[in-house]
């Protein structure tokens, strides 16, 4: 398999996953600020804060981080290279090139996707219409991820896929993790009031894991459940070291893999490792921090091994 | 209101499904028939569902505009273009016999140039063709065969007859658009398909794949087979990436390849260095190789033609298949199929004047309000003059360029493109001028599409049927009537 084939596929997975982490991001959040008391202050800041897109959302909008602007820029603006059409955009031009690789019907879905998300949002998106905009870009992400599983075989090609999914949603996970920690986590473990309850319910619904949480821990919503649940579950799809295990798995059959999988193995044991009570208490921001640098590395390991070959000869 | 065929009238010109109003040709009785049924908003209804079938398959080509390329979905018309089977088998014998005689051609071109000795070509038009490649000379391609496939532009002119307009034997393309529109017509339209013998195209793909794979210099080794493309902003990249997933082939550009000490090429893959067999190339001559060819391409591979040389590679087609790409060369292929094989041309050239002869030239002059002159190396509907329809300072301009370069120009007479019903821009059933592609393989054996590409100038009147400058497509149906469908 070719390495610019490979890159290009594992792009195009990162970003079909990146559009559907935004969009549930959003979503959940939307929900957050009806739920929560008027006395509560939660802007749309965090969702800027999650994206790492301060910069560039100052040089749009200025310091003006309301809901209108902030929606704008994280569905609709493709001036905002992080953003979900942006991302639809870049997974469409990214298979565009390796369509011969993916079933036919994968490209169709994405092409389609991004021609329906550009012409849904051509100026902008109404309140009212955004929560089925984001629902139907959710499903159909989803629906090219289950067309791929039981459609394209699944050799070297698929892995490459599946890597780059997982390290997104890694990357994903450790940044709503790490914002909401901030903004949520109020060294009162104990104290438990209701609305924060609800922001961490909130958490595990940007995650999609409310339910299985419910089923799989069976005790109250608690801020340190929560992360030890999402941090270390071994069967949560979008628990880190789940993610960390996919990516591993995928390694294993694919070759030359021995630096790539050192460094995932390290990152596994970090997470495994990890004391959640006392990181629920303090330095939960430095571990997330660390983890995101982690996952750099581990990227940079993976472009070095497969993707950049041997391009200066 | 459903199409009244009575009331189609395509004038002086030959129709490829009418015969006079109200009376179909044989091979098209049925689909008129079954057309007349559909009301004007059942007509409409599938149209659209074409439209959006070809818009969610992602059929597209790209246009070059002055803000950048643009991906636009392939225009089709979905009213099909019908030729019966029997004339179909007499078209495939002249095209055979034709690219036969170019190979053999190109071949003595390299080696011998037999042809020259013999006085049969003019030795100054080889010298001063932009398609000779002295890089090529005493090359031995697998088989001796250097134009592997070709794409052959037929025309119909007012006698009924199909007339060749060019071959291309550089990087034809369009072969991809051909088998979409197939597959767009069977969701179309279903039910013709099931009353019909309709022959199918779909062979193509494993065609081509068998013939790259035979050229493999490793023939003992399972071969590997890569198309090589410019990239995605090429215009035919749709096409590149389709018949690579058709044939289950690498699809690679210039930066994925290396040719390294040993005069072999390998690709990057996320193995390490995999060595490629044949290379299906839809990269001009001169970007081929920055070693050999432009130093400044860089969608070519530095090397490629010392490993095609050393014999370490095949290429398709072969580097200075172009030599008889040329509208001067394409002349003279009557003279070639009496040369070299000893037989009458099955199907003829339009009548064509080479300005490079002294009488031909003066006649060209004398007459430009009544040809069409063209550049000889031009392709895509380029630098031409259309006499009946320029102004008299556009001919004049044109007959100066004429007089500065006439190796430069060849010029025919005005053919009556034949027409066939086509929707226009009310939804009404109109002619529209067409022409067709078919694409012939040349390995061991040789292989012709079935039918081939048909495209349709959109405009009433218009004769120009590139897609670049709003040409459509259409389906071709090589229908047998001799034979009858359980049912049918």
């Amino acid at each position: 398999m070719l390495s610019r084939v490979a890159e290009s596929l594992y792009w195009t997975a990162r970003y079909m996953e990146r559009a559907e982490d935004l969009a549930r991001l959003v979503n959940v959040h939307s929900n957050l600020i009806m739920d929560l008391p008027r006395s509560v202050e939660l802007g749309w800041e965090p969702l800027i804060a999650i994206t790492g897109s301060e910069a560039p959302f100052a040089k749009l909008f200025g310091d003006e981080m309301d809901e209108r602007n902030v929606t704008r820029f994280i569905i609709a603006d493709r001036r905002n290279p992080g953003s979900i059409l942006s991302a639809l955009f870049m997974a469409r031009e990214n298979l565009r090139s390796t369509r011969d690789l993916v079933p036919r019907e994968g490209w169709e879905q994405v092409n389609d996707l991004y021609l329906h998300a550009r012409q849904e949002l051509k100026g902008g998106i109404a309140k009212r219409k955004r929560y089925d905009f984001l629902r139907g870009v959710i499903q159909r992400c989803q629906q090219l991820t289950g067309l791929l599983a039981g459609t394209m075989s699944h050799d070297e090609a698929y892995e490459f896929i599946r890597i780059g999914r997982n390290l997104e949603r890694a990357d994903m996970g450790t940044r709503i993790l790490d914002v909401r920690s901030e903004d949520l986590l109020p060294h009162r473990a104990e104290d438990l009031t209701p609305f924060e309850n609800i922001q961490w319910m909130s958490v595990l619904k940007s995650l999609t894991a409310y339910q299985m949480y419910r089923r799989n821990v069976r005790v109250r919503v608690r801020g340190s459940d929560v992360l030890r649940y999402l941090l270390q579950d071994p069967k949560l799809p979008r628990a880190l070291l789940h993610c960390m295990s996919e990516v591993e798995a995928c390694l294993h059959d694919l070759p030359r893999n021995d630096g790539p999988l050192r460094s995932v193995t390290r990152m596994k044991r970090r997470i495994q490792e990890a004391n959640v009570p006392e990181l629920a208490e303090s330095g939960l921001h430095e571990f997330l921090d660390d983890l995101q640098v982690e996952l750099s590395r581990l990227h940079a390991e993976i472009a070095n091994t497969y993707f950049l070959l041997d391009r200066a000869a | 209101m459903p199409i009244d065929w009575k009331q189609y009238d395509p004038g002086k010109f030959y129709d490829e499904l009418i015969s006079s109003p109200g009376h179909p040709r044989a091979a098209a009785r049925e689909l008129c028939k079954r057309l007349r049924q559909l009301s004007d908003e059942e007509l409409m209804e599938r149209r659209d569902a074409a439209e959006l079938a070809i818009l969610v398959m992602g059929i597209t080509f790209t246009v070059y505009t002055e803000g950048g390329s643009i991906d636009r979905a392939w225009p089709f018309d979905i009213i099909p273009r019908i030729i019966p089977a029997r004339e179909w088998q007499k078209t495939e014998a002249g095209l055979a016999q034709r690219v036969q005689a170019l190979n053999l051609f190109i071949n003595d071109i390299y080696h011998e140039q037999r042809i020259v000795k013999d006085k049969v070509f003019p030795e100054e038009i080889l010298k001063t063709s932009g398609n000779f490649r002295a890089e090529c000379v005493g090359v031995e391609p697998p088989l001796g065969i250097w134009a592997h496939i070709c794409g052959s532009d037929l025309i119909r002119d007012n006698d009924g007859r199909f007339y060749v307009l060019e071959d291309n034997l550089r990087v034809p393309s369009g072969v991809s658009y051909m088998l979409e529109n197939r597959h767009v017509m069977k969701r179309t339209f279903p039910e013709i398909f099931e009353h019909q013998n309709i022959l199918p195209v779909d062979d193509y793909p494993a065609q081509l794949f068998d013939m790259l794979a035979s050229m493999s210099p490793r023939p003992q080794d399972y071969p590997v087979v890569t198309v090589l493309t410019p990239g995605i902003y090429n215009s035919a990249y749709f096409e590149h990436a389709y018949l690579a997933q058709q044939m289950g082939a690498e699809l690679v550009e210039g930066r994925d390849l290396v040719v390294t000490e040993d005069d072999c090429v390998y690709m990057r893959t996320v193995e390490g260095l995999t060595r490629v067999d044949v290379i299906y190339r839809r990269i001009d001559d001169l970007f081929l190789d920055p070693e050999v060819f432009n130093p400044d391409s860089v969608l070519g591979v530095p090397g490629l033609m010392r490993a095609w040389r050393a014999g370490n590679v095949a290429l398709a087609n072969a580097p200075g298949a172009g030599v008889a790409d040329d509208k001067v060369v394409y002349a003279y292929v009557p003279d070639m199929i009496r040369y070299y094989l000893d037989q009458e041309p099955i199907l003829d050239n339009v009548p064509t004047y080479v300005c490079h002869d002294e009488k031909q030239c003066e006649y060209v002059l004398d007459n430009l309000d009544k040809l069409v002159v063209k550049p000889a190396n031009e392709s895509g509907g380029y630098g031409m003059l259309m006499g009946p329809q320029a102004s008299r300072k556009e001919r004049e301009d044109f007959a100066e360029q004429i007089r500065r370069n006439p190796r430069n120009f060849i010029a025919q007479p005005l053919i009556q493109l034949s027409t066939t019903p086509t929707i226009d821009g009310h939804g009404k059933v109109a002619p529209r001028h067409v022409d067709l592609r078919p694409f012939i393989l040349s390995g061991q054996e040789t292989n012709i599409t079935t039918g081939g590409l048909t495209r349709v100038a959109l405009k009433s009147g218009s004769y120009v049927v590139n897609s670049s400058q709003g040409g459509g497509s259409k389906d071709t149906w090589i229908v047998d009537t001799a034979k009858k469908t359980i049912g049918g």
